[in-house]
């Protein structure tokens, strides 16, 4: 047998592998690109040019050896590549600073994500379904609203705070299902995010329907919804806001990425997996559940704190049941475990319908579609949850320091 | 006389109507091999559920050193020194062989959220020593499970994954080690080399006591030191392993009786 020769000598792997690090920059800074032209663009042929530039692109790294090796070359190379990619969110404000609308856009995608990291932890690592993800997102933005009306907490403490409020109610809520196993926690948090939206609807304190205004995010003076100018650059005022909501994403994405990679994440993955072994071998279950939903809903209530001064007020409505599972169907579509992959589907799902104004009147049904779709064809997302890997963190068997 | 490891006096277990234990009395010493058996239904691995916290039972005592572990929950007896397998195999498939091994030792571990987070350098070192434990355990058993430590549990042949969740049950360092059915789904082959393994095994932790679940008597005779039969929840027999092939009730137990 004759060896076939390379058909693209230039990209041969032997090539890559030397360069890494050139590899997974490339690679980082052309998707985060797309992901900007795709927040920015306005024609519907645009949209949908850029939609098939994806699709081929995730065929191509899914299915071709060249394509699957640049894949495993980010992972490799995570710590790097995440980097890498908080630089490029950079970059695209800074490219897009006057624009008020692709900034809004990209600073919704990265709260959001934030807060689908947070559910990740909760579902994909604990194992507990969290049916009020929007509700413990709206708490925050409420918790927010109150704090920057009635007191003189200054605004980066109040995101903390809403934070500890948001997750100490979550707390309360689990403490009394927590002796039972099966769904009654799922069940519990559904019926708190119906509750919390009637209670919110019929209480005047708190602006009943109509809601609550928020006052913009200041921190040492500098009130963001006044800024237009940094120096001679105009900008506009969603900017500091855009870079803000990276930094929190950054920031809850580092923070639950090391409690993956430490012995919490192999334990949350035990109880998940097998409550009964976790048990026998000394794991209290209800300590890593509380642990579990504390973080995460706490996280959840900062970004949703900062949304809803972004926002400047904050209504009942997007608290309600049908928010909370179209947050969890984004964590199903980007693949349980994988937060770039809640990164991906949160895209999909908040800014893909924004920019089609064909498929708006029937985003639902789509979305029913597409999950459905997920779960028979692909059921663990469109990127999957890589095996935990803890031997990055030692040196090669056999040379120990 | 040395006061017993494990004493079980009088243990019962009832579930509604059924008696599953009936005023069983089990005792362990420290560094024996105990050969449970018994037909199905007889009540092995209801002792074993019992024993390690996953049932309540009803009445009777469990000590463990003098300690009591009556009805505690299994956390607690977990925590006390007493590891098990499981009949069926529970790994996480999915994760590494390393993340399940380490799951019997976790609790030893420091668990903290502030080291765990903050003073990452530290947990490295904690992990570093763990891996270099669990490939050490799995190295014991067969060097392919140490070469693949990072590799998916699911990804291994039965044989392997059994080996891999007795190196779960024995890296905690337990007192007692519970084994439901190590053999079960294996071929003849694979049970000897288990065996084998298990052997080798247990010179090199003298003072570690073994309770033994299984059908094949092969490897209830070459493992035991002593053996106890059940049926429907009642000790029929204690003794040596050619005793129990002689004694006539244990023969009715398992084969009816003869005319």
């Amino acid at each position: 047998m004759s060896s076939i020769p390379s058909p693209i000598p230039v990209l041969s792997p032997l090539r890559m592998q030397r360069h890494p690090r050139v590899v997974v920059v490339l690679t980082v800074v052309l998707l985060f690109a797309g992901g900007g032209l795709m927040m920015h663009a306005e024609s519907q042929i645009q949209v949908l040019g850029l939609l098939a530039a994806f699709l081929v692109t995730f065929a191509i790294a899914d299915r071709t050896p060249l394509g699957q090796e640049i894949a495993a070359m980010c992972g490799d190379y995570g710590g790097f590549a995440n980097g890498v990619a908080f630089v490029c969110a950079l970059g695209l404000i800074a490219v897009f600073h006057g624009e008020h609308y692709t900034l809004l856009v990209l600073a919704t995608v990265a709260l959001f994500s934030t807060a689908c990291i947070a559910l990740n932890l909760q579902l994909a690592f604990a194992g507990m379904a969290n049916f009020a993800g929007a509700a413990f997102f709206v708490l925050g933005s409420y918790t927010a609203a109150v704090l920057t009306a009635y007191s003189w907490i200054p605004h980066p403490l109040i995101l903390i705070v809403s934070g500890l409020v948001t997750g100490a109610i979550g707390v309360i809520l689990l403490l009394p299902v927590l002796r039972t196993r099966g769904h009654y926690a799922a069940l519990v948090t559904i019926a708190f995010g119906l509750l919390l939206r009637s209670l919110l609807e019929v209480n005047d304190t708190l602006g009943g329907p109509q809601g609550m205004k928020i006052k913009g995010f200041s921190v040492f003076g500098l009130d963001f919804n006044r800024m237009s100018s940094i120096g001679s650059w105009d900008v506009s005022f969603y900017l500091p806001y855009a870079v803000l909501s990276i930094s929190i994403f950054a920031v809850a994405f580092t923070l639950i990425r090391c409690i993956e990679r430490s012995w919490i994440g192999i334990a949350l993955d035990t109880v998940r997996c097998d409550e009964t072994a976790a048990s026998v071998f000394g794991l209290s279950i209800a300590r890593w559940k509380v642990v579990a939903f504390l973080i995460g809903n706490a996280v959840i209530g900062v970004a949703g704190a900062l949304y809803g001064m972004m926002n400047g007020f904050v209504t009942p409505n997007g608290s309600g049941l049908g928010d909370s599972l179209l947050m969890l169907s984004i964590i199903v579509l980007g693949g349980l475990g994988n937060f770039w992959g809640a990164v991906v589907a949160a895209m999909v799902i908040l800014v893909i319908p924004e920019k089609l104004q064909a498929i708006q009147e029937f985003r639902l049904l789509i979305f029913a579609l597409l999950v459905l779709a997920i779960l028979l064809f692909r059921p663990s997302g469109i990127l999957p949850r890589p095996t935990r890997d803890l031997s990055r963190f030692i040196g090669p068997p056999g040379a120990d320091a | 006389m040395n006061a017993p490891l494990l004493a079980c006096g009088g243990l019962t277990m009832r579930f509604d109507g059924l008696v599953a234990l009936d005023g069983l009395d089990i005792e362990v010493d420290k560094g024996e091999t105990v050969g449970l058996v018994g037909p199905n239904g007889s009540g092995k691995t209801t002792f074993f559920n019992v024993v390690t916290g996953l049932y309540k039972p009803s009445a009777g005592s469990v000590r463990l050193d003098a300690r009591d572990l009556f009805a505690k929950p299994p956390q607690v007896i977990g925590r006390a020194g007493v590891a098990r397998t499981f009949q069926r195999s529970r790994l996480m498939l999915d994760q590494s062989v390393f993340d399940n091994i380490v799951v019997g030792a976790l609790c030893r571990l420091d668990l903290g959220l502030f080291t765990n987070l903050f003073r990452r350098r530290r947990w490295r070192d904690e992990l570093s020593g763990m891996v270099d434990h669990a490939r050490a355990l799995a190295h014991r058993f067969n060097p392919a499970i140490a070469d693949r430590l990072f590799q998916p549990a699911g990804s291994f042949a039965m044989i392997d994954r059994r080996r891999i969740e007795i190196c779960r049950a024995l890296i905690g360092a337990p007192r007692l080690l519970l084994l439901d059915e190590p053999s079960a789904g294996m071929t003849h082959d694979e049970t000897r080399q288990l065996m084998d393994d298990l052997l080798a095994f247990r010179q090199e932790m003298p003072d570690l006591a073994v309770i033994l679940v299984e059908h094949e008597m092969d490897v209830i005779r070459r493992v035991s030191d002593r053996c106890v039969v059940l049926n429907f929840g009642r000790k029929i027999f204690e003794g040596s392993f050619d005793a129990l092939i002689a004694n006539s009730d244990v023969q009715t137990a398992y084969l009816g009786v003869s005319q």
